[in-house]
């Protein structure tokens, strides 16, 4: 080091702004040991991320023909609630009667429904602040104030079209795709 | 730190001297919880917590490493394999609960060491650094308490994950993918329960080592005290080993005579009985609540129900509830009175109390359901909580006028004995000085 530092570098060592050409290396190794150590540690975050068996959604198909106007049902799928309700007209007259514009999220019945299906209402029973299952589903739970849901978790309230109402909730419960093989089934996925 | 009236280890035998000149781990443990740390006399029983909470990680380590070796990280089996432990497994029962409930009583002893280093102004130069390890050892605390509580895949544990892991979700642009990062899915479930029961077993490891770092960091100031005054001379302290080693060990006996009792007779009285059924993904129970522990925090996430200022209030919720805690990190900064203790601070004193009531208030709010009036209340004290650190703490450290300071520890130790100042002046005078 001692020579090496005593060394004067003849003029062609030196670029225009003064650095020698070997400082150069210094960076190429440095930056090769980031992309090695980058390379290196995002297998191990990536690992954590949804395995194939996890990714492999399958559909399924859920036969909607013992359900009532007023009952609703709950259905598992990717591990998570769906629920699907038969509205009665005076639900669905409840919904279209509020007017859009005033809402958290807005959105009509009609956009949350399939055309000619406007009775079936299927969300997912997932509360859109922290991810718990909503009552009003099963028989006898409280629907909250708005005839709809009401998540006990942290009080969030939504509609007869499970929209946002009251409540910390920033979002209208999610309707997934899903698609009528028939006029009482329909795939979810 | 070493005094200059510190005892110097002298290795007697052969073998200690051996030992002494190729790794003098003796010295290492003289040095620091034997004669060779002096300690300001003056410490009273809050000064007990910080070996106590040492004790309950080492109590959580052991447990937790047995219990482990009974329990199965699996959806289908985890709930019945802490029931196998409960009915089978020799002595399982205790075992559990003295986890348990020794989580419970960690958080415990900390809340109270934390308070105490609020009021005594242990975070004050020159102990940031000790106080920034502390709050880390905090924040790794309620990481694994919640990871654990999840592993026993009850429907608190299941909707206490949901819950949480959405907490990230609320982030912009990120929060989605951070979300089905941390759960290996859509919904908690088996990858989720299998990591956690990883990383459960990893963090009290990560603890332990920052535990390390702030015994080390505590040692090169010494210990505060609960005047605040600065030790002066060898008159001012005594040897740790054995004035100080007696009396954690009597806070010890304490200490474990109250955990016995809860563990032999109270041991689901902190828990909630809702995680005794299993993890039912397609239903919530009505009245969901968090670990008493994290329950002041819960409060303020919750407090923020309406949006304001474009951001929702989700996001409201858990930036408040994340900066509540961050704000611990930067108090030696918020509080910039030279004056440590709050016993000559009359004004920091009686906000210091004001603010006690508040954090006790924001637990009951956040224990009770999402409705009102515990709603509106939390929202109050949230407010006062951030106002506390970000507005009262610097004015008051701005225009306060302290009481008059002790000159030395000893001359505020005889003083409360009920000598007057004068004869405990001179009784501090007779005491031979070191030589400068």
């Amino acid at each position: 080091m001692a020579t090496d530092q005593a060394h004067v570098p003849a003029a062609g060592e030196l670029t225009e702004s003064g650095e020698r050409r070997r400082d150069f290396i210094y960076i190429a190794t440095g930056a090769f040991a980031a992309v090695g150590a980058a390379t290196v540690a995002w297998p191990l975050i990536n690992q954590m991320n949804p395995s194939a068996d996890v990714l492999a959604l399958a559909s399924i198909d859920v036969d909607l023909a013992a359900v009532q106007p007023g009952q609703a049902i709950k259905i598992s799928w990717r591990g998570l609630p769906v629920f699907a309700r038969n509205l009665t007209q005076a639900e669905q007259d409840a919904a279209n009667k509020v007017p859009v514009a005033s809402l958290r999220d807005p959105q009509t019945l009609a956009e949350r429904t399939k055309e000619g299906h406007t009775n079936w209402l299927i969300t997912l029973g997932v509360c859109t602040h922290l991810g718990c299952v909503p009552l009003g589903a099963g028989e006898g739970e409280t629907k909250g104030d708005f005839g709809g849901y009401f998540c006990p978790c942290h009080g969030s309230q939504y509609d007869t079209a499970a929209r946002i109402r009251s409540g910390p909730a920033p979002k209208n419960l999610e309707v997934p795709q899903y698609a009528f093989k028939s006029p009482t089934s329909v795939t979810i996925g | 730190m070493s005094f200059p009236w510190a005892k110097h280890y002298e290795p007697t035998t052969e073998v200690g001297k051996w030992i002494d000149s190729r790794l003098p781990l003796p010295r290492l443990i003289y040095d620091s919880v034997g004669a060779g740390y002096p300690v300001p006399k003056n410490l009273n029983y809050f000064y007990n917590f910080g070996v106590l909470a040492g004790v309950a990680l080492v109590v959580q380590i052991i447990t937790g490493i047995i219990l482990a070796m009974h329990y199965t990280p699996n959806v289908g089996l985890a709930f019945n394999s802490v029931e196998h432990i409960m009915r089978d497994v020799n002595s399982g029962w205790m075992l559990r609960y003295m986890h348990a409930v020794g989580a419970s009583f960690f958080f415990i002893v900390v809340y109270l060491h934390i308070f105490r280093g609020l009021y005594y102004g242990s975070y004050k130069p020159p102990r940031e650094v000790l106080w920034l390890l502390g709050m880390v050892i905090y924040l790794l605390m309620m990481a694994t308490g919640f990871m654990g509580y999840v592993l026993v895949w009850g429907q608190m544990s299941f909707w206490g994950a949901t819950v949480i892991t959405n907490l990230f979700s609320a982030i912009p642009v990120v929060g989605e993918a951070i979300h089905t990062w941390l759960l290996g899915g859509f919904s908690p479930d088996n990858a989720t329960l299998n990591r956690f029961f990883s990383l459960h077993y990893l963090l009290p490891f990560v603890i332990f080592g920052v535990v390390i770092l702030h015994v080390w960091a505590l040692h090169i100031p010494g210990s505060n005290n609960p005047t605040g005054v600065d030790i002066k001379g060898p008159q001012d302290t005594v040897p740790f080993h054995p004035y100080y080693t007696a009396k954690d060990f009597f806070g010890l006996g304490v200490y474990f005579t109250l955990f016995a009792i809860v563990v032999f007779y109270l041991p689901n009285a902190l828990g909630e009985p809702d995680n005794y059924i299993a993890a039912n993904p397609l239903s919530t129970p009505a009245h969901i609540v968090p670990e008493w522990y994290y329950w002041p925090f819960y409060a303020i996430l919750r407090a923020f129900t309406v949006n304001f200022l474009w951001v929702p209030a989700k996001l409201w919720g858990v930036l408040a509830m994340f900066s509540a805690i961050l704000l611990l990190f930067f108090l030696p900064w918020l509080d910039k009175s030279p004056v440590r203790s709050n016993n000559y601070r009359p004004l920091s004193k009686l906000f210091f109390w004001v603010f006690v009531v508040d954090c006790l208030i924001l637990g009951l709010c956040g224990g009770k359901p999402a409705a009102e009036p515990w709603l509106r209340i939390s929202q109050f004290a949230a407010a006062y909580y951030f106002a506390h650190f970000l507005i009262i703490l610097p004015i008051i450290s701005r225009i306060e006028r302290p009481l008059p300071l002790p000159k030395s520890i000893s001359e505020a130790v005889l003083t409360n004995a009920g000598h007057s100042v004068e004869a405990a002046r001179a009784a501090v005078a007779a005491v031979p000085q070191p030589a400068a």
